[in-house]
């Protein structure tokens, strides 16, 4: 069974349809990445899988729990790093995340077992005591992510979580994700295409609440179209860019 | 229980990680005594009761409550840390109760450092002390019926200068409710029973009733009713935002 599955999710806000029936499940092992241009329905999709916002039509299950009528169920197996990596600024790191490990019902053991992992896996260590409000973009984005695996989830839902790292902290977060991804889902958002070629084993594009291409980063590639050689090259297009532009924007001419 | 305790933690130390308690407590103390004092003439009264004093709460709270209460939902919706909490495994209820009990045990703190005025009437005097216990139970309850409607109101938006605003409209037609002012826009019109619940509504009236010393319990129960339906309003507010 599928541990992640949306089925004819829709959102609308007012006459603005965000997300636009949109079906689609993961499995266990599986990388998801979910591209798309801004705006998109990324957010609004992953918001509503994690249980913050009800769809107007549709549902959403994690590992079999309706994320509406078994919220708890649902919540229980879910890591969730919101848009922006939101923490409480006057906490220290520590206390965000024994609070977070607290209101998840870790008992004290754990916490410390877990706590103990992540902050030698993430290298949180120096900023251990630091108020989060403190702290650089980079390391608030790995406090986000500390925070989604205090309890150690089957499903990760991770919207963008590489958004404001160095290149070698994007590299780690890739290394930690690859590292996580065979005993877990993973549906992570981004619009950085390297970062789908580097770590997902499935991408899926979405633009204007809908899901134009569902496949593997290869399958993708293959809708690349054929470079065309009256065009002059001056800016360089990897090809994995020059499909999504060809998928995301036919949709858009439409 | 263990969760209500989390939240109320992270939220009573919140109060405390900005300058924002200690301006507070200052603010609440010297306009409580300075009212008590100045404007209500304290010692010209000759007498050893704490009227001078409880007379002013509905107005003190007013303002102060809502300043407290503000931040609470507001500013968890602004830095998106609400998606944080709402997607927790635990009842928006436990949260509900938990930050709302943070910032009543704070205006609690708040009421107790006035205890000086206490012992100054029993050693000028000996007032009714019976009286004063009720009286100061009566405004800790009346403070949070304010603060469960000012959490209430910051629920709805991510806006703290709009919770404050709102939460202070609100108060002051609970306030006022007693009064003609609120009264007559609803007379020409509304039935006599509706009239009068809304007259029963007043803060003013049911605060004078315990510190007067007659009826307390009635009054007692309004406040703790008025709380909990606030408490009930802001987890309903909380789900019909969702499914905004």
């Amino acid at each position: 069974m599928s541990l992640v599955e949306a089925r004819g999710l829709v959102k609308r806000f007012g006459s603005f349809t965000a997300v636009n029936d949109v079906s689609f499940s993961v499995q266990r092992g599986e990388v998801v990445g979910f591209l798309g241009p801004n705006g998109a329905g990324k957010s609004t999709t992953m918001k509503i899988i994690a249980g913050f916002l009800e769809p107007n039509a549709g549902e959403a299950f994690l590992d079999g729990h309706n994320s509406r009528t078994d919220p708890m169920a649902a919540r229980r197996i879910l890591g969730y790093l919101p848009e922006g990596a939101p923490a409480y600024p006057d906490m220290t790191v520590g206390a965000f995340l024994e609070f977070v490990a607290g209101m998840r019902g870790l008992d004290a053991a754990t916490t410390r077992q877990r706590l103990g992992f992540l902050v030698d896996r993430i290298d949180l260590s120096e900023v251990w005591n630091r108020r989060i409000e403190a702290l650089s973009k980079g390391f608030k984005r790995r406090v986000g992510i500390a925070q989604a695996l205090v309890h150690d989830p089957a499903i990760l839902i991770l919207d963008e979580p590489t958004d404001g790292l160095d290149p070698n902290q994007k590299h780690e977060m890739r290394e930690l994700i690859r590292e996580l991804a065979p005993e877990k889902a993973i549906v992570v958002s981004t619009h950085i295409l390297e970062e789908v070629e580097a770590i997902c084993t499935r991408a899926l594009i979405i633009a204007r609440g809908s899901i134009l291409a569902d496949g593997t980063p290869a399958d993708l590639l293959a809708k690349a179209p054929a470079a065309d050689p009256s065009r002059s090259q001056l800016v360089k297009t990897t090809k994995l860019e020059d499909a999504f532009r060809a998928i995301t924007l036919e949709q858009a001419g439409a | 229980m263990k969760t209500i305790l989390l939240v109320f933690r992270r939220e009573f130390a919140g109060y405390f990680a900005t300058p924002l308690a200690a301006v507070f407590l200052v603010v609440f103390l010297g306009m409580a005594t300075g009212l008590t004092f100045f404007v209500a003439s304290f010692f010209d009264r000759g007498q050893a009761d704490l009227s001078a004093f409880f007379l002013w709460h509905p107005w003190l709270y007013l303002i102060l409550m809502p300043a407290i209460g503000m931040r609470l939902w507001a500013e968890e919706r602004r830095a998106g840390t609400i998606e944080l909490l709402m997607t927790l495994p635990v009842q928006p209820w436990q949260i509900v109760v938990g930050k709302w009990l943070a910032a009543w045990v704070f205006a609690g703190l708040a009421l107790v450092l006035t205890m000086p005025l206490w012992i100054t009437v029993n050693y000028l005097g000996s007032p009714d002390n019976g009286v004063i216990l009720a009286s100061y139970i009566g405004s800790w309850l009346m403070a949070g019926a304010f603060l469960a409607i000012s959490a209430a109101v910051s629920a709805l938006t991510k806006n703290q200068v709009l919770a404050f605003i709102g939460a202070v409209v609100v108060g002051f037609l609970f306030v006022m409710a007693g009064f003609d002012l609120v009264l007559a826009a609803v007379k020409p019109w509304a039935p006599q029973v509706i009239v009068q619940a809304i007259s029963s509504m007043s803060f003013i009236g049911h605060f004078q009733r315990i510190t007067d010393g007659v009826l307390e319990i009635p009054a007692l129960i309004f406040f703790v009713t008025l709380i909990v339906f606030a408490l009930w309003l802001n987890v309903r507010i909380l789900e019909v935002k969702k499914a905004a």
